[in-house]
């Protein structure tokens, strides 16, 4: 019995850790609505000041105090971030912060082991927790103790903050409507700046705390983002007691269930979202979002099928691509398929991001679906190339009925989180079941026929079936359906009063994007001529909404560009520099500053507003282009 | 401006570091490949390792005449991105053969890559046993003691432990799998009677260690196999040493000696765990002699076990290429087969059969010294006294 309260207070100590982290993420998206990818990246960074701090000055007052300053010390950088960075961003289209703290968080991983060396740094224990305390033979650390009276207590100071003063009437009211607060004179700058000061605080202050019982290293950020996410998600957006439940019920369900199950803890917090998504789509303590007032960015600059002479423009685009063989090596050519493997993943996301509206963070799912589809095929069925690439994606495809059945039953970010939750369980069961998958050492030898083998062939196949889904899928977005699939993004009500099917068209483009995911899957199988759990894995998720937010949400084929920007400067800065995150992740915040609307957004804003400006003779010819937009 | 005048600068770098590589047409050019921006705490030490040894080799004249260039490149971990680096090593740059990784599943990527591209492998760390016997083939060659190897050097030990209960912990993950796999089979055909009481599975790199090592010790073992390492392991000592778990039991440990492990944990280091590692601080052979002095005169460091990985992959592909006296594939392939060569840790030999080195690992009990966790009680254990016979591996082993 003893073991047993022993180990559900350890799980409490383990829930304590992670509610610090995610209450500040909670509350910084409740209010601001960013998906601040950079919260894991404070939380390291408190974790190394805390750890110089603490190794600097020692005894009680020393180790105490460095945990504050260095929580302190990180929020001041947190509003640096905000008032640099974010401030200029808050306008652009929906997630595209998250490319904004995307960037922030590459540059963060290298300048730590830059700053303090590449070991794992070991810090010193909490003075006056050092050891444990007997419970009935059972030791529990006094440590654990501490951190099991600490979660309650920030609780409870946040619940003051929130109820008791008039900041925090403040951010419930932007938490609940941040137009009619705007609308109200209070001044929203400042607003959130001190929130997400607040959520920064709390995300370095979880850190500088790990310092007695974790090793500080460079890849502290990544173990813990993704799951503070998830925490958040099942305890609902915004809400902290919700936070704070969600965490016991993760941290204890890990505790016992390994007694069970010791293999659980790899996908227990994903489950457990999985499940509760599923049963309450806004989370445990989460309330329905109200229908979102749409910024305007969408209808004004509507979309339009190409002109001849665009049409025109990127055939000549085309041509130019296929004649690549003529001239580059083999090296080259392989970067070349890479590539148009890349635009084929990236715009099955982009059209049911932009088209759809469903920002999905598991899209990789149905790419390594389609990867390991190829590989089953080739490998156990022994099947010819060509068949392998017809059928593989249909793996792909089967993915996303499953599981965009459910997922588009939720929107927002609960329908994103909960893709992340499936991709996720699919790499766990890629991962786990070693005789059918290989587990992560994966499936090897599925090398291309001998008449797509060469360099040069294989890149005609990428190119041409990259076009060929470009293509395809242009059609779709001014089909039909595409207008209905476009309705259901920009109101689900008014759709549903014109008689569409909200869900079965958004189900329909979900498997759409799948099985096109799939098919860019396939090729990469047979380019690597291996498949790994990574081709489900979150990176490459994250890489496919990087791509796509780089190029545009709000274009047609912005996907396109993007893929072939992101990948090209990827391979070519891993290549040539050993900085490759920090450069990559600088240039990425640049690019989010210069061209909050995407690259190919931006561009096609300047070009509309030379449209405007130019001379009256040449508006006349520019006048049946608008007429039809 | 300023921002984007820097993103210039930092460009117009790149390039020129991109052209420090290029080398000249009659020099021999080494790929490598690693997870230098992943892995840094290993893959410093081991960069700073095969620079050293490049150095050593072009002073004393390169490789039959010719200067040595190695082209390093990162996989980030992923082995998608291995296999784009090795494509440009070898398409591109003209490499004469592929070294280096760490993971095992780029090991097997890169490996599988040089099967169909017919290019020679030298694996330098992947310690995955399919390297070599299961998905083993004719062009990758392995430096360092598998799995296999460093599991029957610490049974050796194990087995002569009076504990009959059992437990593990290892990360979840192919080497941690296989390594208590192996483990289990060989002590339990050695000891009978052994009972395995528990087994916990913490995600790599996301142990939950407190209630784990609570799990652990509610199973009330008498011995604790552990394949934890890096950040997690650290997670597991002071848990472990806070609750007590390790008080009264026996822990057998894989890596937990190499200094890339051991020395963050100071004076949390516990004491009398049987592990591998290296303990370069008490090794006292005039071959490491020579080493150590080299590497702290031109680092001014003490070397990690990543730093004898690094030197003798390079030295060892020096060796391949100077036995071959050409860069052809084959006459690499035959050249390496057989071939015996010194190294830190005394003569080590690329078997035949299998393509493995016989180098060895160092075997011993942790121990605190100043606050600092050092090996003691070691012994090396020589490569080829731990790997099963010729028969077994020819089973193991597909045919070329």
């Amino acid at each position: 019995m003893a073991f047993y309260v022993v180990q559900f207070l350890t799980g409490l100590a383990s829930a304590a850790s992670l509610f610090l982290v995610a209450s500040g993420l909670s509350i910084i998206f409740g209010v601001t609505r960013i998906v601040n990818f950079a919260h894991g990246a404070f939380y390291m960074i408190g974790a190394y000041i805390a750890f110089t701090l603490t190794e600097r000055f020692s005894g009680a007052f020393g180790f105490w105090g460095g945990v504050l300053v260095a929580a302190l010390a990180v929020a001041l950088i947190g509003v640096l971030v905000e008032m640099v960075l974010l401030r200029r961003i808050y306008h652009a289209p929906e997630l595209f912060q998250l490319l904004g703290t995307f960037g922030l968080t590459l540059m963060v991983e290298d300048l730590v082991v830059l700053i303090w060396g590449p070991d794992d740094l070991v810090g010193r224990r909490a003075p006056g927790f050092k050891g444990a305390v007997d419970f009935f033979g059972q030791n529990i650390p006094s440590y654990d103790l501490f951190l099991i009276a600490l979660g309650p207590v920030v609780l409870g100071i946040l619940w003051l903050l929130f109820q008791r003063t008039r900041w925090g009437v403040l951010v419930r009211a932007a938490t609940q409507d941040r137009d009619m607060v705007a609308a109200l004179g209070v001044n929203q700058k400042w607003l959130f700046t001190s929130v997400f000061a607040v959520g920064v605080f709390l995300a370095a202050l979880g850190g500088a705390l790990q310092i007695p019982r974790d090793a500080v290293h460079h890849a502290m950020d990544l173990r813990i983002i993704v799951e503070v996410f998830v925490v958040v998600v099942i305890g609902g957006l915004g809400s902290i007691i919700g936070a704070f439940v969600a965490a016991v019920l993760v941290s204890e369900l890990n505790a016992f269930g390994i007694l069970i199950f010791p293999k659980i803890s790899i996908i227990l917090v994903f489950l457990v979202m999985a499940v509760v998504l599923i049963v309450r789509p806004w989370g445990l303590f989460g309330k329905p979002e109200a229908p979102a007032r749409k910024t305007p960015g969408l209808t004004v600059n509507p979309w339009r099928p190409l002109t001849s002479n665009e049409r025109l423009a990127a055939l000549a685009a085309l041509v130019i691509a296929a004649t690549l063989p003529l001239f580059a090596g083999n090296y080259a050519l392989t970067v070349g398929s890479e590539i148009a493997i890349f635009v084929i993943f990236a715009v099955s996301l982009h059209f049911l991001m932009s088209v759809g509206g469903l920002a999905s963070f598991g899209h990789a799912a149905y790419f390594g679906l389609g990867a390991y589809g190829v590989a089953f095929l080739a490998k156990m069925a022994g099947l010819p190339m060509i068949v392998c690439l017809l059928l593989g994606p249909l793996l792909g495809c089967m993915g996303a009925a499953v599981f965009g059945f459910f997922a588009v039953q939720l929107s927002g970010v609960y329908f994103a989180m909960l893709t992340l939750a499936f991709a996720q369980i699919v790499w766990s069961i890629a991962f786990q079941w070693v005789s059918v998958t290989g587990g992560d050492n994966g499936i090897l030898s599925i090398w291309p026929e001998k008449w797509a083998a060469s360099p040069s062939h294989f890149y005609w196949l990428a190119l041409g079936v990259a076009a060929l889904v470009t293509i395809a899928l242009r059609i779709a977005v001014f089909s039909p359906f595409g207008y209905a699939l476009r309705a259901t993004r920009d109101s689900v009500l008014r759709s549903e009063a014109v008689g569409i099917n909200a869900k079965r068209i958004q189900w329909t483009a979900f498997v759409i994007a799948g099985t096109t995911a799939g098919i860019g899957g396939a090729l990469f199988a047979y380019l690597k001529g291996s498949v790994f759990p990574d081709n489900l894995g979150i990176s490459l998720s994250v890489d496919a909404l990087v791509m796509v937010l780089l190029g545009g949400v709000e274009t047609v084929s912005g996907g396109v560009i993007g893929a072939i920007v992101y990948k090209a400067l990827n391979i070519w800065l891993v290549s040539q520099t050993d900085l490759s995150k920090l450069v990559l992740g600088g240039f990425i915040v640049l690019i989010v500053v210069v061209f909050p609307k995407g690259i190919v957004g931006m561009l096609e804003l300047l070009a509309q507003r030379r449209r405007k400006s130019s001379p009256p003779g040449s508006s006349l010819l520019a006048k049946p282009i608008e007429s039809t937009e | 401006m300023r921002a984007k005048n820097y993103f210039v600068g930092a460009a117009f770098a790149l390039l020129a570091s991109g052209m420090a590589h290029s080398a000249l047409a009659q020099d021999i050019k080494i790929g490598e490949i690693n997870s230098y921006s992943l892995l840094p705490a290993f893959t410093e030490p081991y960069r700073k390792g095969w620079q050293l040894a490049v150095e050593e080799i072009n002073a004393a004249g390169g490789i039959n005449g010719k200067k040595l260039v190695v082209i390093s490149k990162d996989d980030g971990g992923k082995p998608a991105d291995a296999q784009t680096a090795a494509n440009e090593l070898v398409s591109s740059e003209g490499v004469a053969m592929l070294t280096g990784t760490f993971l095992s599943n780029i090991g097997l990527a890169v490996s599988d890559f040089a099967n169909q591209k017919k290019v020679f492998f030298l694996a330098a760390e992947p310690l995955t046993d399919a390297v070599t016997w299961a998905k083993g083939n004719k062009y990758t060659f392995r430096l360092r003691p598998s799995n296999y190897m460093q599991a029957a050097m610490l049974v050796e030990a194990a087995s002569k432990l009076p504990a009959k209960r059992w437990a593990t912990i290892a990360p979840n993950y192919e080497y941690g799998q296989s390594a208590v796999a192996v483990f289990k089979k060989l002590m339990s055909e050695k000891r009978p009677d052994i009972q395995w009481v528990d087994e916990q599975w913490p995600p790599q790199g996301k142990i939950d260690a407190g209630p784990v090592v609570q799990a652990v010790a509610q199973a009330n073992p008498e011995a604790i196999l552990n394949v934890t390492f890096g950040p997690d392991l650290v997670k597991l000592v002071r848990e472990g040493n806070t609750r007590g778990l390790f008080k009264g039991r026996e822990v057998v440990s894989f890596l937990t000696g190499e200094p890339e492990y051991l020395d963050p944990l100071k004076e949390e280091t516990p004491e009398g765990w049987i592990v591998t590692g290296y303990p370069w601080y008490s090794i006292k052979t005039p071959e490491h002699d020579a080493f150590l002095k080299a590497y702290q005169t031109k680092y001014n460091d003490y070397p990690r076990l990543g730093s004898i990985v690094g030197y003798q992959t390079i030295k060892a592909a020096a060796a391949i290429l100077a036995k071959a006296g050409s860069t052809d594939t084959d006459k690499m392939i035959a050249a390496a087969e057989g071939l015996s060569m010194p190294s830190p840790f005394g003569e080590i030999t690329f078997r035949k059969i299998d393509h493995q080195s016989t180098l060895g690992a160092f075997v011993g009990k942790t121990a605190q010294k100043d606050g600092k966790g050092v090996m003691v009680d070691f012994s090396y254990k020589k490569g080829s006294d731990y790997l099963p016979g010729d028969a077994e591996v020819e089973k193991l082993r597909p045919k070329d």
